[in-house]
């Protein structure tokens, strides 16, 4: 039985996620795999230096419709002869990764964080504060890997796209309209995340924020406090109830981090914190901290960063 | 309207995690229970704001669990929903649960099933998707807005980069993230009015055994903070350059 991956591949250039989903896929058949998308996406071929020998892409659907996804991951895995299909776990996959496991009377691993140990697959559980080991004993699995938990390969290699021919029947779920949040790196998608809370005492004093990101290459984030005081736009409110992101480095301003913020950002790599209060329960969580006024170390960070950038 | 929503009892957000039987299983002790809040502040809400402006209709909870889940299912209807349903088995995974689930709605006739976008203990997000599948119904991950009007829902899913705006026919599955609700807190009539009202106990349906957690483990402990004075702060950008190697 043959691996597939299902990913999402709309927009301009690849996403790192999809790179990500197709190396995981090729890592776990031991060989390479197919790969099935949808929409407009371009630069499909390159997916062979991530362990896709072909790539089979539904132009017709544009948008998320689960059930037309559905169909067309199920129609790809049958000709496949696949009884393991990997998904993103991102809002894409979270559409489709749990229709295709009920239909399939397959587990479904909710962001897998690696390769198995036999048949257990490592996932986040209670928030980030812990992770189980799920055993699978279904013959078909459905594994939705976390974004940023492993290293895009890059073996050259090209892979063939086909264009899927087949019928997925009409969409039930219509677009009516999508509301850009503006540019800049999406954040589940950012390696470097600059984030600040109440300490910056108002959205005027949010230059100085976004200098720092601009010169980092980072995206930009915030506490919920923040975003329901609507200083800044609601999908930039990390946390448990806003996203849960896992960048390489998080840089927390005036947050104090409280157990609901620590449990949308405990997974980054590197945690920075600077804030006023020694007592902030958040540099028990941090790698580096800073105890001092914002608006005193912002600028000295932004010089410092655009001295670097200079360097090399 | 008919809707449907999905209840799950949680450890409370603050509540001390750790493992017992040599890891294998989550340590109740000490620990309060709470209705999962994304079921609780939005989807239960919601519904019940629906029900409401509709002045007509009635809001129903499923939850899948032993009798130790009674009194998580009470809050929910004091909060106001009309009744609540337990399908007697200990849930052990998202399959099951959602294949227990879908043995119950599947001949009531909902209009609207809807649950929280994930649970706070298992994060998985799984259950209203496998439900959808299993009633071939669409189903909307990720909804942070919902309208019902004229058999249709208009919907707002949060996607990357910004909001998409989405209409299907009812009926119709949907998982509820923030901002769809605000949370409520019951009052002392809703309290009272809780204690006698429907709680009916249905057996367990027949299910798949696809997966079950072997193990828990706790991430280990970080290392010691590293302190930079703020007088000397553009140290940081050297030392997460040089020794941290992040950029």
């Amino acid at each position: 039985m043959s691996t597939i991956v299902f990913i999402d591949t709309r927009g301009e250039k690849l996403p790192k996620a999809a790179q990500e989903a197709v190396t995981y896929a090729s890592q776990l058949a031991g060989g390479s795999v197919t790969a099935v998308t949808f929409g407009d996406a371009a630069g499909l071929e390159s997916l062979g230096a991530q362990g896709a020998s072909k790539v089979i892409v539904a132009r017709g659907v544009k948008a998320v419709d689960g059930q037309q996804l559905t169909k067309l991951v199920l129609d790809v895995a049958a000709k496949e002869g696949a009884n393991t299909i990997v998904c993103v776990h991102d809002g894409t996959g979270k559409a489709v990764a749990p229709r295709l496991a009920a239909k399939l009377k397959a587990a479904h691993v909710a962001g897998a964080l690696g390769l198995p140990d036999g048949d257990k697959f490592k996932r986040n559980v209670f928030s980030g504060k812990a992770q189980a080991w799920l055993q699978v004993t279904s013959p078909n699995k459905v594994i939705s890997l976390m974004p940023n938990s492993i290293a895009i390969a890059n073996n050259g290699g090209t892979a063939t796209v086909e264009e899927y021919s087949g019928d997925l029947g009409a969409a039930r779920i219509t677009v009516k309209e999508v509301r850009k949040a503006g540019a800049g790196v999406p954040l589940p998608e950012a390696e470097l995340v600059v984030s600040a809370g109440r300490g910056m005492k108002g959205p005027e004093n949010w230059g100085m924020v976004e200098e720092l990101a601009k010169e980092l290459g980072a995206a930009t984030a915030c506490s919920r406090p923040v975003a329901d005081m609507h200083w800044r736009p609601h999908h930039e409110h990390v946390g448990q109830t806003g996203v849960a992101i896992r960048p390489n480095l998080y840089i927390a301003i005036g947050i104090s981090g409280a157990i609901q913020h620590l449990a949308g950002v405990n997974q980054s790599k590197v945690i920075v914190v600077i804030n006023n209060d020694p007592e902030a329960p958040f540099f028990k969580a941090a790698d580096y901290g800073i105890v001092g006024d914002a608006f005193q170390v912002l600028p000295k960070l932004v010089e410092a960063a655009k001295k670097l950038n200079a360097e090399r | 309207m008919k809707i449907l929503v999905l209840l799950s009892q949680v450890p409370d957000t603050t509540a001390r995690i750790a493992f017992t039987n040599g890891n294998t299983q989550f340590d109740a002790s000490g620990v309060t229970f709470i209705v999962n809040p994304y079921d609780e502040w939005y989807a239960l809400v919601r519904a019940l704001e629906l029900k409401e402006a509709a002045g007509a209709g009635s809001v129903t909870t499923i939850t899948v669990g032993g009798a130790d889940t009674d009194a998580t299912i009470r809050k929910g209807l004091a909060i106001g929903a009309d009744e609540a349903v337990r399908v007697d088995a200990q849930p052990t995974e998202a399959l099951q649960v959602a294949e227990q689930v879908a043995a119950y709605a599947k001949d009531k006739g909902f209009d609207l099933i809807i649950a929280g976008k994930e649970t706070i203990d298992h994060n998985g997000g799984q259950v209203g998707g496998m439900v959808a599948e299993l009633l071939d119904l669409p189903y909307v991950a990720l909804a942070s807005k919902l309208d019902v009007a004229a058999g249709k829902a208009t919907i707002e899913r949060d996607v990357p980069g910004g909001v998409e705006v989405v209409e299907a026919a009812l009926p119709l599955v949907l998982s509820a993230a923030k901002g769809m609700a605000e949370q409520r807190i019951p009052n002392m009539r809703g309290i009272m009015a809780a204690r006698t009202k429907p709680l009916t106990v249905v057996p367990a349906a027949a299910t798949d055994n696809v997966a079950a957690t072997a193990s828990f483990e706790l991430p280990p402990a970080k290392g010691a903070v590293k302190m930079i004075p703020a007088d000397d702060a553009g140290k940081l950008i050297e030392l997460l350059h040089t020794e941290a190697k992040v950029i």
